[in-house]
């Protein structure tokens, strides 16, 4: 079925379409590869929601069976997390886009690169096939005990795909290290890298230390699941909350491999329509540092209800708050960049301003649960499910949407219609505030999460819930039919549509294999706008005629 | 050094690329060792994250080993260690001909050498673990002795293999010489790698 | 007329100050009623967060909307705007300003929650202090062993005297069970076990919560607190009902298909009403178990599962088994 509809989306000229199902090492396909994979995932994961939301318009378990409602919400955060944001950020964003912004031909290993990305469909099949013995049900967590009493053949697939998932990951950040730190064109320092590739060097290095945790955590709970052992089962002596400070260390860091990329983006696309260069470049280059460094120190925030002593919980709630400026900074340095500029409100800027207000609203809830004494009220409710996803959706999505719209013209050659992508932003933006904004009180007012059944005094914002969540839904339907049918018939693009400074616009749309004829020279930072320099060198990227170029990618 | 050295060839690399233009992807740097030292830290995370648990395994269970477990032998462990650890040094051996001289016949015979012992040491560990009074599922702590030392001895099953694959490619002449010999440099990194968890397992496992 | 900026700015400043203040007085709304004397603790923090988060809510959305607007391109306009690359005191505000907010934020947080922690006043500094707010346990003598030490620890005469100096009332111990899918409540003073909480007003209650099964967690809104019951240990709250009511007990922590429906009431009784519940439970019980030597009759519990259309998998909760801790036991060898 995935293959099916990947078909679907990818039987378009430039590159042959065969090449979008081979064993390919170029970077471009890759990405490709993997943004269209996963986006069939989201529509997946999308469904799955759908389903949840619609047993949730009513206060009683009327819609799904229990157990299928547990299996359904299990199964949506494990698609979105793994085979969603991850692999659309880091693998098709970063595999598209890092070594065009860094002037390099491809990846450092791209026979690795195609590897991680061939991991990807057989295991996400895996995981769908799961559906046929029962699918893992105790929640993308995974928390034992009940971890190991629940459906076991799903959990079994569900711990070998995470495994699985995992080492795809960790060979992409691997990949990303090597080829942002050594692959860079010489005249290029880390300093004159676009922001995205710093995104994604704090990212890889999160990548690298803290996914090897997770499949440490799973090979234990594999062995109890299956052996019988005991390491995180209190009946045999074993003890469930180090599978949780397992689980954490590596899936707090998963939310910033899952924002980080997008801040980057964010970064690229909100220069380029403000015509302004970037506020405070350093600052928002090391600050996705910090943040990654951070991001490894603050895992039990999400075990401040487990029983955790109470020194640990002063030191991570601290901990946690600290990561609050690192990404202030950011949110203040978007908004400067955009204050003063001449906005080109297109698709991709609407997206991308629409995430600094999202992502904002995120972060403030996310200070608040930072904080011990609140959270022991709000923990595991629908505030805390407000608050991820206006960092997940409202962060991540948007920016993935905001990146799609700005590269898509890059990648396919052809440019997106305006209108359509005005609507589907309008559909979006509204869906999803009407969908989640929600959730916040019934999280504060005590409904909890991962519920089938409630109380039926939240009934009411629960529909209101549940109509966002449609409305969200048919959304994606107008991006869709924008992106096939633009990437079929839609107006040729130039090689720089939005007059970009950055590398990858120096190259013809979309870029022939091995990107550049001769290494370029860097003449520009990347975000000089405004400069009389920056009107040469977009005339420059505009000179060479587009049509001797057509076909350059399907050699 | 490693990085001033590849950023040196980087340089030169990229203005050849410049001159000629081919569509072969192996024009950059030979990044593969700084790869895979990358790859080793990710994988070293992996050990960190089963040692702090093993420890906090340890912390929660009153007694530690349980009582009527088995108390462990620490002399066929500590002559496997030995061997383990003199191997990390006959495989330098191997390294230091290839990169002094080329002598590939050398380097082909430690490595035989450093096999010969690999497999001694996981000789031993089953022989070590047909003679212990416990089994995986025993109790908490017979779970994570076999888990850890289990885990480390597919690392070091895995290091056999690598080290069979050089052998096997080095029957090519001038597959390996002095300038060219990744596989040879690889591997004794990762067996380096292997042997430090090794000493760190023995440690925590045996001695505290 | 062309009003300066720095009279604009001030104006939108004080807006966005009266808006953060008006939130911080008017959010009552968003939160159920504070039953306890720690909920009041806790919804002072979020009132002040609240309105920390409106001031910025306001500033960041007030910007972009602002530009969104007035910073369109022209549309025959193909220039570009001012090279502004930073202002490098402006990125030290507002580097400083949310540094300082968070960490008077941490520091507010940590005091509050010191507070509510002590505020159940013998119960958790004695046993932060000689068990740690999360016991181990070992499992040769389940959880209840650890429960009993801890008791034992409490009524030592050291830490009697820091009570009485503290507060002269002790805390109410009550035994909470975590099983799929109900709580079970064990008042160890007088052995009744219950499947609704009962607690009187203004005394101070002592939680020690376990699980049987998986993980669970005990949540009561109305009190702002959360614990999750974690099989094989014994975690503990503490805390003080103010307010006569009825409210809801949740199971937070997922726990299976029937998570959902894993809830029963906590009742805050006045002093005499509460006694009077108590003599009828001992009252009852009494009577139960001379029945219980022939009928197989239905504890409360069985009970109060039946009615919630429960499964019926309790069955190693035989009725005439009156000290629960002891099945609790079994439990966890087996």
């Amino acid at each position: 079925m995935t293959e099916a509809q990947a078909h679907h989306l990818d039987e378009v000229e430039v590159t042959p379409w065969r090449e979008y199902f081979s064993f390919s090492t170029d970077h471009k396909v890759i990405g490709i590869q993997y943004l269209v994979t996963s986006f069939v995932f989201y529509l997946i994961g999308g469904l799955l929601a759908e389903l949840v939301r619609t047993e949730l318009a009513t206060p009683a378990s009327d819609f799904v069976s229990r157990e299928t409602y547990n299996e359904l919400f299990t199964m949506h955060a494990t698609i979105m997390i793994f085979l969603w944001i991850i692999p659309t950020l880091t693998g098709g964003f970063g595999n598209f886009l890092v070594p065009l912004m860094i002037g390099a031909r491809d990846m450092a290993f791209p026979k690795l690169n195609a590897i991680a990305f061939w991991i990807i469909p057989p295991t996400s099949i895996l995981l769908l096939l799961s559906f046929f013995v029962g699918p893992a049900s105790a929640g993308w967590t995974s928390y034992p005990p009940l971890s190991l009493m629940t459906n076991k053949a799903g959990e079994a697939i569900w711990i070998l795909g995470v495994i699985l998932l995992g080492t795809s990951s960790i060979m992409a950040g691997l990949n990303f290290l090597v080829t942002i730190l050594k692959m860079r064109i010489p005249s290029m320092t880390l300093n004159d890298m676009p922001l995205f590739c710093w995104a994604m060097l704090a990212t890889s290095a999160l990548q690298l230390i803290a996914t090897p945790v997770l499949s440490g955590a799973m090979v234990l709970l594999g062995f109890d699941l299956l052996v019988g052992t005991n390491f995180f089962n209190p009946a045999g002596g074993g003890d469930p909350i180090v599978y949780q400070h397992m689980f954490w260390f590596y899936s707090h860091p998963a939310v910033y491999i899952m924002i980080l990329p997008a801040f980057g983006l964010i970064s690229e696309i909100l220069p380029v329509h403000a015509r302004k260069p970037i506020f405070g470049y350093q600052a928002i280059a090391y600050s996705s540092i910090a943040i990654s460094f951070l991001g490894l120190i603050v895992w039990a925030h999400h075990m401040f209800t487990s029983g955790t002593p109470d020194w640990l919980r002063m030191f991570f709630m601290i901990a946690t708050m600290v990561i609050a400026v690192p990404t202030g900074i950011k949110v203040f340095s978007w908004v400067a960049t955009v204050w003063g500029g001449k906005l080109h409100l297109c698709s991709a800027m609407l997206f991308g301003m629409a995430f600094v207000s999202m992502f904002v609203v995120g972060g403030l809830s996310g200070v608040m649960v930072a904080s011990v004494p609140f959270d022991i009220h709000v923990h595991d409710t629908y505030f805390v499910v407000a608050h991820l996803h206006y960092v997940l959706f409202g962060g991540s999505v948007f920016g993935i949407y905001a990146g799609l719209y700005q590269w898509f013209p890059k990648m396919t050659g052809r440019m997106l219609n305006e209108f359509w992508g005005k609507v589907h932003f309008a559909m979006t933006f509204v869906g999803f505030n009407i969908c989640f904004l929600p959730m916040h009180v019934l999280g504060l007012q005590g409904m909890n999460r991962r519920i089938a059944e409630y109380d039926p005094k939240f009934a009411a914002l629960n529909v209101v819930c549940t109509i966002g969540s449609y409305l969200l839904a048919v959304s994606t339907v107008p991006f869709m039919v924008n992106a096939v049918w633009s990437w079929i018939a839609g107006p040729k693009a130039n090689s720089n549509p939005w007059k970009g400074l950055t590398l990858e616009w120096t190259v013809p749309s979309p870029p022939p294999v091995e990107n550049f004829e001769e290494d370029p020279v860097l003449v520009i930072g990347p975000y000089d706008y405004g400069t009389p320099k920056a009107l040469d060198v977009v005339a420059a990227t505009l000179a060479p005629p587009p049509p001797a170029l057509v076909g350059e990618g399907s050699e | 050094m490693q990085g001033s050295t590849a950023d040196q060839n980087q340089a030169d690399i990229t203005y050849a690329a410049t001159i000629e233009t081919s569509e072969h992807h192996s024009e950059h740097p030979d990044l593969r060792l700084f790869g895979f030292i990358v790859f080793l830290v990710s994988e070293s995370m992996l050990f960190l994250g089963l040692f702090v648990a093993y420890f906090a395994f340890r912390v929660v269970t009153p007694d530690w080993p349980p009582e009527g477990t088995d108390e462990l032998e620490l002399l066929l462990p500590g002559i496997n260690t030995i061997i383990l650890i003199s191997s990390s040094f006959v495989i330098h051996r191997a390294d230091t001909a290839i990169k002094k001289s080329g002598d590939v016949k050398a380097a082909r015979l430690w490595f035989v050498i450093t096999i010969a012992m690999g497999a001694t040491f996981l000789a031993g560990q089953l022989y070590e673990y047909n003679h212990l009074g416990f089994g995986l599922t025993t109790n908490l702590f017979a779970s994570t002795f076999y888990l850890l030392t289990g885990f480390h001895g597919l690392h070091v099953f895995v290091g056999l293999l690598l080290m069979s694959a050089v052998l096997w490619r080095s029957r090519v002449p001038g597959h390996y010489s002095e300038t060219n010999h990744f596989g040879i440099e690889a591997t004794e990194v990762y067996w380096h790698f292997v042997d430090v968890i090794w000493i760190i397992l023995f440690l925590i496992l045996y001695i505290l | 007329m062309k009003i300066p900026t720095a009279i604009l700015t001030l104006i939108v400043g004080i807006l966005i100050t009266l808006a953060s203040l008006w939130v911080s007085q008017n959010n009552g709304v968003l939160l159920p009623i504070a039953a306890a004397a720690e909920a009041a603790e806790i919804d002072r923090l979020f009132a002040a967060m609240m309105a920390i988060a409106t001031g910025l809510f306001l500033l960041v959305q007030g910007a972009l909307l602002y530009s969104l607007l007035a910073f369109r391109r022209k549309p025959d306009d193909e220039t570009d705007a001012d090279p502004v690359h930073g202002n490098v005191s402006l990125e030290i505000v507002w580097t400083a300003i949310p540094a300082m907010l968070v960490l008077w934020l941490g520091i507010y947080s940590f005091d509050v929650y010191q507070s509510i922690d002590s505020v159940g006043t013998m119960g958790s500094h004695n046993m932060a202090h000689q068990h740690g707010d999360m016991e181990m346990v070992a499992v040769e003598n389940g959880p209840d062993a650890a429960r009993l030490t801890a008791d034992q620890g409490a009524l030592s005469p050291d830490s009697l005297s820091q009570a009485v100096a503290t507060e002269a009332v002790e805390p109410l111990q009550v035994n909470v069970d975590g099983l799929q899918y109900a709580w079970l409540f064990t008042y160890p003073d007088t052995g009744i076990i219950s499947g609704e909480l009962h607690l009187p007003v203004n005394r101070p209650v002592t939680l020690n919560i376990t699980a049987r099964d998986v993980i669970h967690a005990f949540w009561v809104p109305e009190f702002r607190l959360k614990q999750d019951a974690v099989p094989g240990q014994v975690t503990h709250l503490n805390f003080q009902p103010t307010e006569e009511g009825v409210y809801p007990v949740i199971c937070a922590e997922l726990c299976g298909a029937y998570h959902g429906a894993m809830k029963t009431r906590s009742i805050v009784h006045s002093g005499a009403e509460y006694q009077a519940w108590v003599d009828s439970q001992l009252v009852a019980s009494q009577s139960r178990e001379t029945m219980a030597q022939s009928v197989d009759s239905m504890s409360p519990l069985e009970h109060h599962v039946a009615a919630m259309g429960m499964p019926h998998h309790l069955h190693d909760l035989s009725p005439h088994q009156s000290d629960l801790a002891q099945a609790g036991n079994s439990h966890s060898e087996s």
